[in-house]
């Protein structure tokens, strides 16, 4: 009885929201109160949102998981042998690698979160950190972008332009200064994968920005992280203090002749800065307002330099590429999207948080597999994927594939991997005003058809609700659709219209409409291959 | 409302050392703003010519980027800021329940701050709690899965009197 168990509580603000710090200080009290030494590590999550407060003892077999355990429970734990690891109270749900949640994803940028504690640098070499860096200081800059090209890591912030191309492009760029800015602002609701990274697994991403830096010849780094999320700027600016301590950043990485200084900027409440352009713009300093393209940032990006610009997602993958070759990413996937992709499921859900899977999982798959329905416990109605300029979707379209060419072409996106869960409560004409409302809310004002098409859209929306001229005003709804997807300069107004015309699609009677009879089912697009999709999960 | 820089020397001279502090940051305004705000609680804009001084920026250009983003605000907050999130994922678990909640309890609209001084009522769009919502932030403190019944909780748990 004298080895201090190890019980894992996590630091992840979603586990803090619901009580973590105060369940972490009752297991404290209640060990000093019953005279047993323990080792309390905050962990990150381990994406099992609905369970959080997840609790975690060390045990013999491995570590067994508690929850969703409220502070007012921790004295009843502990009293039924919490700090044993036993499985006699209610809320043990056994050893947490035997989870069917966990057990049938495939953890691999995910692989370190809610496993170690995110600010323990000897924990992060301990689980296979720095191995993806040490091959890259081996490997010629060349060598590392033809890996990352190989393993056909395409952009996880929701465009999905592959990661190599991007990388090629700046490292055949003349510059004596070059960037590499991690784009953390991860503004779109339903998606919270980044700052789960960013929370539970800071090195990895440090780690994947200084594989960018080696790889394009770059020496200064940025990750823009959005101030609503104060957890990730301390954990990664704590991380960035340790990793240059260790000699991971700064003069002489790992003994090596690369030089990369990297820092936190802290956005300042706009959702557009999310849009890469917008967010150089700020990173500047100056308001985050939409540069027209060309040039790309790539060639003329931040300060006028060559500049990569890549999600959280993205380089949190580098460091696994690297690690185990491009060929074990590449085995992951469908089609042309590879690898895996970190899912997020969110809103009216009864199982909400983190699948990380190959892509090719079906939405069914991950709403009402892993998702179990809705937490209300009413029918699934509408879930929108990819974010507020994604498609609202309904249940007949369960069969697609979590792909990106199947979701274009099913004129939805799979943007950033959010998927919202609403119940049949919903009133879609409401959700296709919001999309209008929140795009002139958020709006840089740069280009005419986003600023004032955005107005326009909530009036036209208004009165089609209310059933004034309803036949003129849809076709006008279309017509001003169309143009805010044609004509303007970035996707905050190029896709708004996304939301709108789905909504309009698939749940007419929300508008007044006649509902049209259910359209076929494209049957070129229910070809998810389940073999190759099991054959993957294992 | 606003005080001048030459009645109030402290704000200037604490406003040139934030600036002083940056001085090897590349596109310090956005850093220096941050730090002007979390000193002060908001951005005075007093502040403006001091900062376009020292940038070497114009004082439009010090304008135009403190009205671009939400988090600048111009005039004190209330003792307590409340914000609430109006995006999908909680609005798929009744945010609008709370949002109606909170603007009949408090008597103010978003953006708004109660006639006492004691609570700003903000919207907020996303916390990244989408799995966890309706999220609601008091004070910088993120809240998960809250009900009216919480909400009404946190909000009455907002000190009323100054200095309370």
């Amino acid at each position: 009885m004298s080895t201090p168990v190890t019980v894992y509580v996590p630091r992840d603000s979603a586990a803090r929201s619901v009580g973590a710090d105060e369940v972490a200080e009752r297991i404290t009290a209640a060990a000093a109160a019953t005279g047993r030494e323990i080792r309390l590590v905050r962990n990150g999550s381990r994406g099992m949102l609905w369970r959080e407060p997840l609790v975690e003892v060390a045990g013999p077999d491995g570590r067994i998981a508690y929850g969703p355990v409220a502070p007012e429970d921790v004295d009843g734990l502990v009293a039924a042998g919490l700090l044993d690891a036993a499985g006699t109270h209610p809320l043990h749900l056994g050893r947490t690698a035997d989870l069917d949640w966990l057990r049938t994803q495939n953890r691999v940028t995910f692989a370190r979160v809610g496993v170690v504690d995110p600010l323990d640098p000897d924990d992060f070499l301990a689980h296979g950190g720095l191995r993806g860096l040490r091959r890259a200081l081996e490997l010629s800059p060349q060598d590392i972008v033809a890996e990352v090209t190989d393993s056909g890591l395409r952009g996880r912030g929701g465009a999905g332009f592959p990661a190599g191309i991007k990388w090629k492009t700046v490292q055949e760029a003349d510059s004596a200064l070059k960037f590499v800015c991690c784009n953390a602002d991860e503004g779109d609701s339903g998606t919270f994968a980044d700052r789960m990274l960013m929370e539970g697994d800071p090195f990895t991403l440090i780690e994947g920005m200084t594989i960018a830096a080696r790889a394009v010849g770059a020496t200064e780094g940025y990750v823009y992280v959005r101030s609503e999320y104060p957890d990730a700027v301390a954990t990664l600016r704590a991380a960035i203090a340790t990793a240059y301590g260790r000699g991971w950043l700064g003069a002489g990485v790992l003994g090596s002749d690369l030089r990369f200084d990297l820092s936190v900027r802290v956005g300042a409440g706009a959702y557009i800065c999310g849009e890469e352009t917008s967010m150089l713009e700020s990173l500047e300093g100056k308001r985050g307002t939409v540069r027209a393209k060309p040039p790309i940032p790539a060639l003329e990006g931040l300060f006028g330099k060559p500049t990569v610009v890549n999600n959280v997602l993205t380089l949190g993958s580098v460091p696994m590429i690297l690690a185990d070759g491009a060929r074990a990413f590449a085995g992951l996937g469908t089609g042309r999207s590879r690898g895996t992709q970190v899912f997020q499921l969110g809103g009216n859900v009864a199982r909400g948080g983190i699948v990380e899977t190959a892509f090719g999982v079906t939405l069914g798959d991950l709403v009402e597999g892993y998702g179990g329905g809705t937490r209300s416990g009413r029918p699934v109605r509408a879930v929108q994927v990819g974010g507020p300029l994604g498609a609202y979707l309904p249940t007949s379209r369960f069969h697609l594939p979590m792909d990106y060419e199947a979701f274009a072409a099913a004129g939805a996106m799979v943007g950033h991997g959010g998927v919202v869960v609403f119940d049949d409560t919903v009133d879609m004409a409401g959700q296709a005003r919001f999309a209008m409302e929140f795009c002139a809310a958020e709006s840089c004002g740069k280009c005419t058809p986003c600023r004032v098409g955005a107005v326009r859209g909530v009036e036209v929306i208004d009165r089609i609700t209310a059933g004034i001229d309803r036949r003129a005003n849809l076709t006008l709804l279309d017509d001003l659709c169309d143009l805010m997807t044609e004509g303007s300069l970035c996707a905050m107004g190029g896709l708004t219209p996304m939301p709108v015309r789905s909504a309009l699609e698939h749940f007419p009677a929300d508008f007044g409409e006649q509902p049209a009879a259910e359209p076929p089912t494209t049957t070129d697009l229910a070809t998810t291959d389940l073999a190759t999709t099991t054959e993957a999960r294992r | 409302m606003a005080v001048s820089p030459e009645q109030s020397p402290d704000l200037e001279q604490r406003v040139r050392s934030i600036v002083a502090e940056h001085r090897g940051t590349r596109g310090a305004l956005l850093p220096v703003l941050h730090a002007v705000r979390e000193e002060f609680g908001h951005v005075d804009p007093a502040v403006i010519p001091v900062l376009a001084g020292e940038l070497n920026l114009s004082r439009a250009d010090v304008y135009g980027v403190i009205t671009f983003y939400e988090d600048f605000r111009q005039s004190p907050p209330g003792r307590t800021t409340v914000r609430i999130c109006r995006a999908e994922a909680c609005q798929a678990v009744g945010a609008r329940t709370l949002a109606d909640r909170a603007t009949s309890r408090l008597g103010v609209s978003f953006g708004e701050t109660t006639p006492d001084g004691a609570v700003t009522l903000d919207q907020v769009f996303c916390l990244g709690n989408c799995a966890t919502g309706p999220a609601v932030e008091v004070d910088g403190r993120l809240h998960g899965r809250v009900t009216p019944e919480r909400l009404d909780t946190l909000l009455a748990s907002a000190p009323r009197e100054a200095g309370a």
